[in-house]
């Protein structure tokens, strides 16, 4: 490898941008000035115990996880339904029907949350969690498409076929190989989807219609400065989990490419 | 497997059904509905027939042109913010590819992409504690002594929008542009060296062309976002200098004007297809150097 001074300590300062924002949490989280402002006050742990006692924000997280929960479970088996059979099949419509299942990947979110909502409306289906889960997968089961797409493919087709041979259903074949090769893309999309839907805020706020959902509760609570320490000390949290999650999924991730003898590389996206 | 062509596309078709109908009934019917309402004849809380392109005549001919500023203002916010990152990341990814043990790589996408799965909402709102008035930025200038009043950046809406945009969309860029790197033929590199080339001219000649599509790519996947983004312009620009997401909002919710927000809706996805188109047209002229 050649060395380049240069590029390097160029992309180390691109990583402290990147980064800024976010090292900004944890030291302003257990700083004591109500303020996020240097010089830094001492360390105090009062905003973490604010935060622990707001019963809104427990609500708010009880129902962003039944959101991310149902959110996930959902885009990754619709996401295993389109990935099995564009990565298998060959069939009439299939480039425009997969063409339609990723477009929100190429839509401004805003525009899938106003079509849903206008629809809606229109029926007169009232707002709550559920259609908040309704318009939350559509953004989601792209990104399973495309981790299990990835799954799927580097699946060896003599396996199955072998596993005919000897006399299983198809059924079974991908009950006992199938599955359980490409069980870590499926985790690893499970916990992206979960990503997602936890952070997601266009369709939590306008489909959500005032419900108590985290990341909305957050956007409403940084307009008064006296909460804006929990909440660094609330997004010290987050990002914490977020981190935890996002590395097991890039494990699962790895070692399956690694199970169906592939090489890892690249990331998620 | 002895499957006849239309056995296996039965069995194709069955299995995306359930994924196809859900998209069909949640997406492109709603899609269908928002173009229906554009040409219907609206006011508040009122959607009616005949059938008009008054809603789309609202846009270009209202007598400030205030609508028409918000378009261009979106747009130009996104191509601003789209060139600042893509300018940005290129250097990141070309270290990646050119300059990091192959084992190593991974692990460097991965430090890049955290950042951006890591709350957008918080994320946002720290930047309007950073350039905010009296933030960090401010109280850190005014407290080394190198200013003595507060630069309170935030006042800018437009600049700080775009700052908050290029960060929180910067690991975008850095991916597709790594993956077309990545694909460069490393003996190519080597033969415009034995040739002579300086490695900055081998680099403009061979290297950069070649990575285009990357490029590219990476312009359009910040651009789409950006253009569409909703809680920037609310939280930091303080909903001074609304873009065409908020103006959708505020026709098709807080005015109940479903016509009028329905045609402002397929004006921004006609924008973001025309843009796509163009970048898609000029990737065309470096797909074919690329094996």
């Amino acid at each position: 490898m050649k060395k380049a001074p240069f590029l390097r300590s160029y992309t180390l300062f691109y990583l402290l941008f990147l980064y800024g924002p976010i090292l900004l949490l944890p030291i302003f989280a257990f700083n004591q000035s109500k303020v996020v402002a240097f010089p830094l006050q001492g360390f105090t742990l009062q905003w973490f115990g604010e935060m622990a006692a707001d019963q809104n924000l427990r609500n708010a997280a009880k129902n962003s996880l039944i959101i991310a929960f149902s959110v996930a479970s959902l885009s990754t088996l619709l996401g295993i339904f389109a990935a099995r059979a564009s990565v298998r099949y060959a069939f009439p419509g299939k480039a425009p029907l997969m063409g339609m299942i990723m477009l929100p990947l190429v839509l401004p979110e805003m525009i899938v949350a106003m079509a849903l909502l206008v629809v809606l409306l229109s029926i007169g289906i009232p707002l709550s969690l559920f259609t908040v889960i309704l318009g939350q997968v559509l953004i989601c089961t792209p990104f399973a498409v495309a981790i299990l797409t990835s799954a799927f493919q580097s699946l060896d087709k003599s396996l199955e076929e072998a596993a005919m041979d000897l006399g299983e259903t198809p059924l079974s074949t991908f009950r006992l190989i199938v599955l359980p090769l490409v069980m870590p893309g499926i985790l690893a999309s499970f916990l992206i989807c979960f990503t997602i839907s936890f952070d997601e805020f266009i369709i939590a706020n306008f489909l959500g219609s005032g419900q108590p959902i985290l990341s909305v509760y957050i956007f409403g609570q940084f307009r008064f400065p006296a909460k804006v320490p929990s909440m660094l000390a609330l997004g010290t949290v987050l990002v914490c989990l977020s981190i935890i999650l996002l590395g097991i999924a890039e494990y699962m991730r790895r070692r399956g490419i690694a199970k169906a003898g592939g090489q890892a590389s690249g990331g998620f996206l | 497997m002895a499957a006849t062509p239309s056995s296996e596309a039965r069995a194709g078709l069955k299995l995306i059904s359930p994924t196809a109908i859900y998209v069909l009934l949640l997406l492109a019917v709603p899609l269908g509905t928002v173009l229906l309402y554009s040409v219907l004849s609206g006011g508040r809380g009122v959607a009616e027939l005949p059938l008009t392109l008054e809603n789309y005549g609202t846009l270009f001919f209202h007598p400030q042109g205030a609508y028409l500023y918000i378009l261009g203002k979106s747009l130009l916010i996104a191509l601003a913010v789209t060139t600042i990152t893509v300018l940005l990341a290129y250097p990141v990814a070309y270290f990646v590819s050119f300059h990091v043990k192959p084992d190593r790589k991974s692990l460097w996408l991965f430090l890049i992409t955290i950042p951006f799965w890591t709350s957008y909402i918080i994320r946002v709102s720290l930047w309007f504690q950073i350039i905010g008035y009296n933030g960090l930025i401010d109280s850190g200038l005014m407290g080394l002594g190198i200013m003595d009043t507060q630069l309170n950046i935030a006042s800018y809406s437009i600049l700080s929008i775009i700052i908050v945009l290029a960060h929180a969309y910067a690991p975008f860029a850095v991916l597709p542009i790594f993956v077309s790197l990545e694909k460069v033929d490393r003996s190519l590199l080597e033969a415009g060296q034995d040739l002579g080339e300086s490695r900055w001219v081998t680099f403009l000649r061979v290297t950069l062309p070649l990575s285009m599509p990357g490029v590219i790519a990476a312009a359009l996947i910040v651009f789409i976002p950006t253009v569409g983004d909703y809680v920037t312009p609310e939280l930091v620009g303080d909903g001074k200098e609304p873009m065409i997401a908020n103006l959708i909002e505020t026709q098709l919710l807080k005015l109940q004007n479903f016509p009028q927000g329905s045609a402002f809706a397929v004006i921004s996805m006609l924008m973001v297809a025309i843009v796509s188109v163009i970048f898609v047209l000029w990737n065309r002229r470096y797909i074919g150097g690329q094996k």
